[in-house]
């Protein structure tokens, strides 16, 4: 069935019996979902249909707010050979996010309205998942002066970011993160003593040792996250802690936390699931912050858990082939992630017990909402009908030939996880259906063919 | 377990090398290194034969790819590869990163096409001779890559010792110097450890590796442990670059600390060897008495060199093919 | 057929076979002095041992002797290899050839590479007056022209048998025997 009726605008949509969580409602059961003029309407049993369109959802599929990753490179403008905003929100839809918070370390890098205006266009002719542009921290990511920070939250910048580089100078840290409160933005850093990092291409242990390659230690990481923690207890500001990796972070973070101060973190799925002893001098395990010790992936399991850390996000950072066939360390950091960090979650976290449904859609949805001030993460009435589906039980393979993403340089690449994204929806439009799903077959005959 | 063949009316007990190349220590097994020592030892009597060169390799090519510049390495491979009679090309090519050249891989690609049977490759990056053996189908034999590993030096390093010393096991073999960033310590701890020696390890703090306690090593800043009752002391070279990153204060300073002088090399067995790798900075890591002295075998260490790579160079060029 | 193998010299047979031969040697040349042996290994060695032995009984005169690993030189090296590559063993001639009569020594003749390749070694190690050479046994199916001056027992044979030499300095006991190859 290729015709697609339209919806969303005209005719409400019940989702109806689908297993639906949100736990900002305290919703986590078989129910149904009413969705018109691209928002909910309600949630709940028994729905009355009069009139909508009826999706039936079956019992086995899970119903969340619309996942948001806070941590995406999208590499347009300046990088088009690597990534573009089209292939990137594709990528997003079909990795089961609604919406990316895209980092300013484009070519130019987004530090003045131009380019926010730029990418918001870019986002809209894809129509697709939302991108939400955060903008740069100080001119050209230098380091040295701050940028238009009220320009950039003007032109729809989100948050603040020098992403690739830690916001090296205190003094510029303190007055970023007083003025970025006043527009109620967090400021996001890279932590990493540059100094401390030195040349380095992996993490400083044994294994490093063994391949021969400098270390970058886990203390770099660390050192930067306790004075930016103590930096936001000075300011009131807020301060997100990017891919967070080491156990000494975490520990940072939570007393930080401990003592009122206002700090958040994420987490990126690669360093949950992979280690050091990993590594090969194959550049598809080269990123940064580099795969960490088994102490240190334990310590961020741990931290999921026990609800330290706030968000997973990817981190998904596209590299054509050519730049990563060389030698190790001289590739570039950074793997991609749209479209592996939902089945890695599901498989590694949420089906092995560690979390719970409501605590992966914290994860996913409702707390990158609540961190960058965006209306998604929630099913209450009114909220954008932004909306991810799970099929929990299917196995997922990922086949990097077939992302939607331009790149391919992934270390999961033939990965059997248990755990799909069967459909995702935007403002009440289906824009992707997982065609490898049988059960999807309901959402279909809505479906723009977005679908894999 | 080795077989027999017949050829002719001999019997020959034969073996191989199972690795396609050699790219690390860690591609042999503890019997392949005797091997390779073995017909290293019969290889050396090529080089006292008044015409010094024996026919095996006729016909075959062998690519030395240098991107580091090493005079020592690479003439000692020229000279193995034309005693075998191979026909042999050197490629040299500075990495500068100012003059931006063909990449690793195209180099690679491009000298595939020319389909030589073997590739010497040496390379300032960790995990090139990885890179190269992903895209060719050549035997690749490691000449040095970053800090990683410099097989051939450890093989060489282990010939000399089993001339001096009657057996490996319980051995101790002190190295002695930039353990941080030296791709020859690395080798040889391997391999050593692999042959049953007890290997110590000494250098500054600043420059030991992560880790060094998982690699089976005794590992001290302390010269005088490190050389008491020592049966090989091997020095490893120290870069004068390595000032810059705050790893010692200044040459003198390390010289006295740890550089091996006669006075210092007292607590060592008395038939203890002294080795180096070369090229040596003569009052840096090591005096020059002891450099030339009557326990250095610093010389035999260059002869056995070409030996042992003509060793490699044969078992290598000579291994069982795969059926495709 | 028969499963034991036919021993066709027993170990007396061969001791004689070579004393005639150290005889044959000292008849034919005439200049004991320039003469030399080279044993092709393996079992070429204890052979050239033995009849240097020989010899010295004979007139009272050591005949420099030395060892000779043809493997370098073979020509199916390196050549699409049925099997693994045969271990090289040392070489070792401690004295110039060079106007020497060298008595090249192997224990079976049979299609002539291995003495075209030790042929190969020696000339790389100078210039002899003379090679001459000397087999404990010719078994026939030359594939190359070549010919042993010195021949301790003519055994033809057919090319599905095998021809094996053992000597007590190698492998403990001394016999020739022949076998079926299937």
């Amino acid at each position: 069935m290729t015709a697609t009726k339209s919806v969303g605008r005209q005719q409400p949509i019940i989702l109806k019996g689908g297993h639906v969580v949100d736990p900002t409602q305290g919703v986590n059961e078989l129910c149904d979902l009413r969705i018109a003029n691209g928002v909910v309407e309600q949630v709940g049993p028994d729905l009355g249909v009069d009139g909508a369109a009826v999706i039936e959802v079956p019992a086995d599929l899970i119903v969340c707010p619309g996942f948001i990753d806070m941590h995406v490179h999208l590499r347009e403008p300046g990088q088009e050979y690597k990534e573009r905003i089209a292939t990137g929100v594709e990528a997003a839809v079909a990795g089961g996010f609604v919406g990316v918070a895209c980092m300013p370390n484009t070519n130019p890098v987004n530090d003045h309205r131009a380019v926010t205006e730029f990418i918001l266009r870019k986002a809209e002719e894809a129509n697709l998942a939302h991108v939400y542009p955060i903008g740069a921290v100080t001119l050209g990511s230098k380091g040295e002066q701050l940028a238009e920070i009220g320009e950039l939250h003007d032109a729809g910048c989100v948050a603040i970011s020098d992403d690739g580089y830690p916001v090296a100078d205190a003094l510029l840290m303190r007055r970023a993160l007083e003025y970025a409160s006043m527009f109620e933005m967090p400021v996001i850093d890279h932590c990493e003593d540059p100094s401390l990092k030195g040349e380095g291409s992996a993490h400083e242990g044994y294994y490093s040792s063994v391949l021969g390659l400098r270390g970058i230690p886990g203390e770099a990481e660390e050192v930067m996250v306790e004075r930016d923690v103590t930096l936001s207890g000075l300011t009131d500001g807020s301060v997100h802690i990017a891919h967070m990796s080491t156990r000494g972070s975490l520990r940072a973070v939570r007393s930080g936390k401990d003592r009122g101060i206002n700090v958040t973190c994420e987490v990126a799925p690669h360093h949950f699931t992979l280690t050091d002893e990993e590594l090969s001098y194959d550049t598809n395990y080269k990123m940064n912050p580099p795969l960490r010790e088994s102490g240190d992936r334990e310590a961020m399991i741990q931290g999921l858990v026990d609800g330290t850390i706030d968000v997973i996000a990817t981190d998904h950072a596209p590299h054509h082939a050519d730049d990563k066939t060389v030698e190790f360390e001289k590739a570039p950091f950074g793997i991609i992630g749209l479209e592996t960090a939902v089945p890695l979650v599901m498989d590694r976290l949420l089906h092995k017990g560690l979390i719970s449904i409501g605590r992966l859609v914290e994860l996913l949805a409702t707390n990158p909402a609540r961190i960058l001030g965006l209306p998604g993460g929630r099913l209450a009435p009114g909220s954008p009908a932004d909306i991810t589906v799970l099929a929990p039980d299917v196995t997922t393979e990922i086949s990097a030939s077939k992302f939607k993403s331009l790149a391919r340089n992934t270390p999961f690449d033939g990965w059997q996880l248990r755990g799909s994204v069967a459909a995702v929806l935007i403002g009440g439009r289906i824009v992707y259906t997982n065609e490898d799903i049988e059960a999807v077959g309901v959402f279909q005959q809505f479906s723009p063919s977005v679908s894999s | 377990m080795p077989k027999t063949t017949t050829i002719g009316d001999q019997i020959r007990p034969l073996s191989r090398l199972r690795s396609r190349h050699l790219l690390s220590v860690t591609d042999l097994t503890p019997e392949e290194v005797v091997l390779i020592l073995d017909t290293a030892e019969a290889m050396r009597e090529v080089g006292t034969r008044p015409i010094k060169k024996v026919p095996t390799l006729r016909g075959k090519t062998v690519v030395n790819l240098f991107c580091e510049p090493s005079t020592r390495t690479r003439t000692s491979f020229e000279i193995a590869e034309k005693r075998l009679s191979a026909d042999t090309l050197s490629i040299t090519t500075s990495t500068s990163s100012v003059v931006k050249g063909e990449t690793l891989a195209d180099t690679a690609r491009n000298i595939e096409a020319m389909a030589p049977e073997l590739i010497v490759v040496r390379h300032p990056a960790s995990g090139a001779c990885q890179l190269l053996a992903n895209i060719c189908n050549s035997r690749i034999i490691n000449a040095g890559d970053g800090m990683h590993e410099h097989p051939t030096q450890a093989l060489l390093d282990v010939l000399t010792i089993r001339e001096h010393k009657t057996k490996f096991t319980g051995l101790k073999v002190s190295i002695i110097g930039d353990l941080l960033h030296s791709r020859v310590l690395r080798s040889n701890v391997l391999l050593l450890k692999m042959l049953g020696a007890d290997v110590w390890v000494c250098g500054p703090r600043t420059m030991m590796p992560a880790g060094i306690d998982q690699f089976g090593v005794s590992a001290t800043s302390s010269l005088d442990a490190a050389v008491e009752g020592a049966d090989v002391v091997m020095m490893l070279r120290i870069q004068l670059e390595r000032m810059r990153g705050y790893f010692f204060p200044s040459l003198r300073e390390y010289f006295n600390i740890f550089g091996m002088s006669s006075d210092r090399l007292r607590r060592a067995k008395p038939d203890v060897i002294i080795m180096h790798p070369g090229p040596l900075n003569r009052g840096v890591e090591i005096a020059s008495d002891v450099a030339d002295g009557p326990y250095s075998v610093i010389l035999e260490q260059v002869s056995n060199g070409v030996a042992v790579r003509m060793a490699i160079l044969y078992l290598l060029a000579g291994s069982e093919e795969e059926d495709l | 057929m028969e499963l034991c193998m036919p021993i066709v010299m027993e170990s007396v047979r061969i001791t004689r076979a070579l004393m005639r031969i150290s005889h044959e040697i000292v008849e034919r040349n005439r200049g004991i002095e320039e003469l030399a042996l080279v044993g092709i290994r393996t079992r070429g060695v204890p052979i050239a041992q033995r009849i240097a032995n020989n010899i010295f009984e004979i007139v009272n005169h050591k005949i420099p002797s030395g060892v000779l690993d043809i493997t370098l030189y073979r020509d199916d090296l390196m050549r699409h290899t049925v099997g693994p590559q045969p271990v090289l063993r040392r070489t070792e001639i401690p004295f110039s050839i060079d106007d020497r009569r060298i008595l090249l020594v192997d224990d079976v003749l049979y299609t002539g590479r291995t003495i075209r390749a030790a042929l190969d070694a020696l000339v790389d190690f100078g210039r002899p007056r003379a090679i001459q050479l000397v087999v404990l046994v010719d078994r026939g199916h030359r594939e190359l022209p070549i010919k042993a001056d010195y021949v301790g027992k003519n055994l033809p044979t057919s090319i599905r048998q095998s021809v094996q030499v053992r000597l007590t300095e190698v492998d403990g006991s001394d016999e020739v025997s022949v076998e079926e190859v299937s």
